[in-house]
C-alpha cells in the first residue's frame, strides 16, 4: 500500500504540488485525474524521487521513499513509466526489455522473463531485435509498459500512458492493465488526462486541482457524479 | 611511389594513436556529454611515472601495466571529485575544469621531472620491418601499435555489445533518468566510462612517448589530433574513432610528407575545419534524434 | 514639473561615452602621477599589467558578452606581437601605425578564425581554438630565418619625450592604451551590437527572430576580440623587448582564460584584477618555491599548477569571479542559471528597476498560479 503524506513541491516559486495526501491499496487501481499543469506528473516524480520535495512523507508497506536515491527507490519494486514514454530508442526492444532485469533477475532467468513479456505483447515479438525507435506509439507504449513488468514491481506509477494512442489501443493497455493488477497484487497510481477511460478501470480516484486534493473518493462515485465530471474532468 | 607508401604506413601507425585517444574522448563524451581536454596530459602524466619505474628497474611489461590501471584511477578520481558535483549546472563549466587539469597536469610533470628532453624506451624495434627485400616504413613497434589499438577497439566493442555492463553503461549515456528509473546505478558507470578512457589515455601516452620529444607538451599535439579524428567520426562511435584515427593520421602524414614537415598542426587545423564545416556530427553520428 | 520631480529626474548623462569619459580621464590623470612616483621596476609591472588589461578586455568580450569560448587568446596575442616586431625590424614605420597595423592584422586573423566558429558551439570551439593555439607557433618554428627562430625578433621603444624615463613612458603608453581600449569596449557593449551579443548568448535562436544577424555578430566579436588581444600581445612585446615562440605557449592562453574567469568573465573592470593576477602569480609563486626549497625548476611550474588550480576551484566554487563576488556583495545577484552578469560597472537607474522586474518574475518574490 502506499500512504502519500502532506507532500508539497516546488519549482522555484510555483507551487505544484500543496499538502497532497492519498492512499493507493495493493491490487487495486488508484486514478490521478485532473487539467493540465494541475500536478499529476509532478506527484509521479516525487513519488519515484526524479524530484526533491519541500515537506511531506511517502510511505510503501511501511518503508520510506523520500530522500533516497531513484535507483534504490526502483530496487525497492517501483516501476515509473514517465511522460513521454521513456523507451531508448538507441536499444533494441530485447535490449530494453533486459536492462529492467538487471538488477533483480539471475542471468538464467532473463530470457524467460523476456519471453514472457512477448507474450503478453506480442506485437512486439517481430521487433525484437530491432531498434526502439521504430516502434509506433502503441508499440512504444506496450514497450514501456513490459518494461515495468518485467522487473516484477509492487508499485507502479503510470503517467499518462494513452497519450497519443487510438482508442482500441487504449481500451486494450487499460484491460491488460487491470488483469495484471489484479493477478500480481500490484498497487498502481494511473495518472490520466484521458478521465473516462481511467475511471473505467479504477477502483478509488484523486482528482488534483491547483496542486491541491479536490476529491479523493471510488471511482465509480466520481463517475457517476455529473457536477464533479463536468467541473474538473471535462465531460 | 615508395615515399607514397611509406607516408601511408606512417599515417596508419599514427592515426592508431589518434584513434586510442579518440576513443577516450568518445567514451567520456557518450557518458557525461564533456569534452575532456587533460586525456592527453594524463596520459603524458602516467607516462612519466612508466618512465620513473622503467629506469628503477621494473620490466617494462609490469609498468605497461601498472601505469594502465593508474590511468584508470586517475580518470575515476577526476570523474568522481570535479566532475560530478557539476553536474546540472552551465555545461562549459566541466569543459573549463579539464582545461585547468590540463595545465596542472603539465605543471605537475614539469615541476616533478624537469624540462630536460629524454628519450622513452621502446618495446620493440624500431627499425623498419623487412618484406622481401625491401624495407619498410613500417616496424616492429609500428606493428605492436596496431595489434595494441585493435584489442583495445575489439576489447571495448565486446564490452559494450555483449556484456550486461556495457548494456548498463550504453543506456546510461542514452537515457541517464530512464536507466536511474530501471534501477541502474548511473553515478558508478560514469566514474568507471571515466576510468576506461584513462585506460585508452594512457595507452595512448604510452605509445607515442618513443618517437616524441619526451616532455611534459609531448601530448598536446595528440590531444587535437585524437580530437579532430573523435570529430571527424563522430563524437559518439568508437567505431568512429577508429575510423577517424585513421583518416587524420593519413591526412597528418601527407601533408608533412609532401608539404614539408612543421606544417602538421595546420594541416590538422584545416582537416578539422572542413570537417566542422561540413559535417558537425561526424561520419558516424547516431541517428535518433539527440535529445536536447 | 515640480521642484522634486526635477531634482529626482537628474541622473547621470545616458550617454554611455558622456559616462565612461570622465571615469576614464580621471582614472588616466591619476595613474600618470602614480607612474611618476614608482620605482622603474613597479612602472615595468604596472604597464605588463595594463597590457594585459587590453588583452583580457577583449577575452571577456568573447566569452563573456557573446559566450563564445576561445583557447587561443595567446595565439591572437603572438599574431600582433610578430606583426609589430617584423615591422619594427623590417621597416621605419611611425609607432603608433606599428601598433595599429599588429591590431589591424590579429584582428584579420579572428575573422578568418571567426568565420567557421560562428557553427560551432561550447567544446567543439574550445577544441578548434585549441588547435589554433597549437598551429600558430608552428608557423614560426617553420620559417625561422623570417621569424626569428628561437631567438625570435627583438622590440624597441620608442624614444621617451622630456624628462620621462623609458619605463615611465612605456607604461604611460600602455596604461593609456589599456583606458582607450576599456573606454572603447565598455560604450560598445551598451550599444546595440553589445545587446546583438548578449542577445546572441543568451538564446540564438530568438535573437535571429528578433532580427539579428547572428554570423555577423558572433564574427564581429571574435575580430574586435583578436584585435585586442593583438594590441595587447604588441604592447606586451615592449615590455619583454623580444618575440619567441616561448612567450606564446598554450599555457597563456589557458592562464589568460582563468585570469578572465577570476576577474570575472563579462565584465571590464574586473579584467584589471585578471592582470594583476596574470603578473603578480608567477612572481608570489616563485618566492614561494624558494621557501620550500623546490628548486628551480620548479617555479615556472608552478605558477602554471596555480593558474590550473584556480580555473578549477573557481569553476567548482564561484563561477562569476572577484568582480561578480563584489558584485554579489553590492547586491546585484547574478542572474539565474549560472550565467554571469555582464553589464558594465556603472547602471542606470531605468536598468536597474528593470533588472528587479526580471528577478522578481524568476525568483520568489511574487507567488505566481500556474
Amino acid at each position: 500500500m502506499l500512504e502519500v503524506r502532506d507532500l508539497s513541491v516546488s519549482y522555484g516559486a510555483v507551487r505544484a504540488l500543496r499538502s497532497v495526501s492519498f492512499e493507493a491499496q495493493a491490487g487495486a487501481v488508484t486514478a490521478v485525474l485532473g487539467a493540465n499543469g494541475a500536478g499529476k506528473s509532478t506527484l509521479l516524480r516525487t513519488i519515484s524521487g526524479l524530484v526533491k520535495p519541500l515537506d511531506g512523507s511517502v510511505h510503501f508497506d511501511g518503508d520510506p521513499l523520500l530522500g533516497r536515491h531513484v535507483e534504490s527507490i526502483a530496487r525497492l519494486g517501483v516501476a515509473h513509466v514517465p511522460e513521454g514514454r521513456g523507451v531508448i530508442e538507441e536499444l533494441t526492444v530485447e535490449e530494453n526489455l533486459r536492462l529492467a532485469t538487471l538488477w533483480c533477475l539471475h542471468k538464467n532467468e532473463r530470457q524467460s522473463a523476456i519471453a514472457e513479456i512477448l507474450e503478453l505483447f506480442p506485437r512486439l515479438q517481430p521487433f525484437r531485435r530491432r531498434n526502439a525507435s521504430t516502434l509506433s506509439g502503441g508499440e512504444r507504449q506496450m514497450l514501456v509498459l513490459g518494461r515495468a513488468l518485467i522487473s516484477r514491481p509492487r508499485l507502479l506509477l503510470l503517467d499518462e500512458p494513452s497519450l497519443g494512442l487510438a482508442p482500441r489501443v487504449t481500451a486494450q493497455l487499460m484491460a491488460l492493465l487491470q488483469e495484471q493488477t489484479e493477478s500480481k497484487d500490484i498497487t498502481v497510481v494511473l495518472v490520466e488526462q484521458n478521465a473516462r477511460s481511467a475511471l473505467s478501470v479504477s477502483h478509488h480516484a484523486v482528482i488534483l486541482n491547483l496542486g491541491q486534493v479536490v476529491v479523493s473518493d471510488d471511482a465509480t462515485a466520481v463517475a457517476a457524479d455529473d457536477a464533479l465530471r463536468h467541473h474538473y474532468l471535462g465531460f | 611511389m615508395s615515399l607514397f607508401l611509406d607516408y601511408t604506413l606512417d599515417g596508419i601507425a599514427n592515426g592508431m594513436v589518434y584513434a586510442t585517444l579518440a576513443l577516450a574522448l568518445v567514451l567520456i563524451y557518450r557518458a557525461t556529454r564533456i569534452i575532456n581536454f587533460a586525456q592527453g596530459a594524463a596520459g603524458m602524466l602516467t607516462t612519466f611515472i612508466a618512465f620513473s619505474l622503467l629506469t628503477r628497474g621494473t620490466g617494462y611489461w609490469w609498468a605497461f601495466v601498472l601505469v594502465l590501471i593508474i590511468g584508470f584511477a586517475l580518470g575515476a578520481v577526476t570523474e568522481r571529485v570535479l566532475i560530478r558535483p557539476l553536474h546540472g549546472k552551465s555545461e562549459l563549466n566541466p569543459v573549463i575544469v579539464t582545461i585547468g587539469l590540463l595545465v596542472v597536469f603539465e605543471g605537475l610533470a614539469g615541476a616533478i621531472y624537469g624540462n630536460a628532453s629524454r628519450g622513452f624506451p621502446a618495446a620493440f624495434s624500431q627499425r623498419g620491418l623487412k618484406v622481401g627485400s625491401t624495407t619498410i616504413a613500417f616496424s616492429h613497434f609500428d606493428l605492436f601499435i596496431l595489434i595494441a589499438v585493435v584489442a583495445l577497439m575489439a576489447g571495448t566493442l565486446v564490452l559494450f555489445r555483449y556484456t550486461a555492463l556495457g548494456l548498463r553503461m550504453r543506456a546510461s549515456a542514452f537515457h541517464r533518468e530512464i536507466a536511474r528509473l530501471l534501477g541502474v546505478r548511473v553515478g558508478i558507470l560514469l566514474t568507471l566510462g571515466w576510468g576506461l578512457a584513462g585506460i585508452a589515455g594512457s595507452l595512448a601516452g604510452l605509445l607515442v612517448a618513443p618517437t616524441s620529444a619526451f616532455g611534459p607538451y609531448y601530448m598536446d599535439l595528440v590531444l587535437v589530433y585524437g580530437f579532430t579524428a573523435a570529430v571527424i567520426g563522430g563524437l559518439e562511435s568508437p567505431v568512429g574513432a577508429l575510423v577517424g584515427g585513421l583518416i587524420s593520421g593519413l591526412c597528418i602524414s601527407y601533408v608533412g610528407g609532401y608539404l614539408g614537415s612543421g606544417l602538421e598542426p595546420l594541416g590538422a587545423l584545416a582537416l578539422l575545419m572542413v570537417a566542422l564545416m561540413a559535417r558537425p556530427e561526424g561520419i558516424f553520428a547516431r541517428p535518433a534524434a539527440r535529445r536536447v | 514639473m515640480t521642484t522634486v520631480d526635477r531634482v529626482s529626474s537628474l541622473r547621470l548623462p545616458r550617454q554611455p561615452l558622456l559616462r565612461h569619459l570622465p571615469v576614464a580621464l580621471v582614472a588616466g590623470v591619476v595613474l600618470y602621477e602614480v607612474t611618476l612616483r614608482l620605482s622603474s621596476y613597479n612602472d615595468y609591472q604596472v604597464g605588463e599589467i595594463a597590457s594585459y588589461v587590453v588583452a583580457l578586455v577583449g577575452l571577456s568580450l568573447l566569452t563573456g558578452s557573446n559566450g563564445q569560448i576561445s583557447l587561443g587568446h595567446g595565439a591572437f596575442m603572438a599574431v600582433g606581437a610578430y606583426t609589430m616586431a617584423l615591422l619594427m625590424n623590417h621597416t621605419q614605420g611611425n609607432f603608433l601605425l606599428e601598433l595599429a597595423a599588429a591590431t589591424g592584422v590579429a584582428a584579420a586573423a579572428g575573422l578568418v578564425i571567426g568565420l567557421p566558429a560562428t557553427r560551432l558551439k561550447g567544446p567543439y570551439l574550445a577544441g578548434m581554438t585549441l588547435l589554433f593555439a597549437l598551429a600558430v607557433p608552428s608557423i614560426a618554428d617553420k620559417w625561422p630565418n623570417t621569424f626569428g627562430g628561437d631567438q625570435g625578433l627583438t622590440t624597441t621603444v620608442p624614444t621617451a619625450p622630456g624628462s620621462l624615463t623609458a619605463e615611465q613612458w612605456l607604461a604611460q603608453i600602455q596604461i593609456l592604451a589599456a583606458l582607450i581600449v576599456m573606454v572603447l569596449v565598455a560604450n560598445l557593449l551598451w550599444s546595440r551590437y553589445g545587446r546583438a551579443f548578449r542577445a546572441v548568448r543568451d538564446d540564438e535562436i530568438a535573437a535571429s527572430l528578433a532580427g539579428i544577424h547572428i554570423v555577423r555578430t558572433k564574427v564581429l566579436a571574435f575580430t574586435i576580440s583578436a584585435g585586442c588581444a593583438g594590441l595587447g600581445g604588441a604592447l606586451l612585446a615592449l615590455s619583454t623587448g623580444v618575440v619567441n615562440t616561448g612567450e606564446f605557449p598554450l599555457t597563456l592562453s589557458i592562464q589568460l582564460l582563468a585570469a578572465m574567469v577570476l576577474g570575472g568573465t563579462g565584465t571590464l573592470i574586473g579584467m584589471v584584477w585578471g592582470g594583476i593576477l596574470l603578473v603578480y602569480l608567477p612572481q608570489w609563486s616563485t618566492s614561494l618555491s624558494n621557501d620550500f626549497n623546490l628548486g628551480s625548476g620548479a617555479n615556472a611550474y608552478l605558477a602554471t599548477i596555480i593558474f590550473g588550480v584556480v580555473l578549477i576551484v573557481a569553476m567548482l566554487a564561484a563561477p562569476n569571479g572577484i568582480q561578480g563576488g563584489l558584485r554579489w556583495l553590492w547586491g546585484h545577484r547574478p542572474r539565474p542559471g549560472g550565467a554571469t552578469p555582464d553589464v558594465p560597472s556603472e547602471v542606470s537607474k531605468e536598468d536597474q528597476s528593470n533588472a528587479t522586474e526580471r528577478k522578481g518574475r524568476n525568483d520568489a518574490k511574487t507567488s505566481v498560479e500556474v
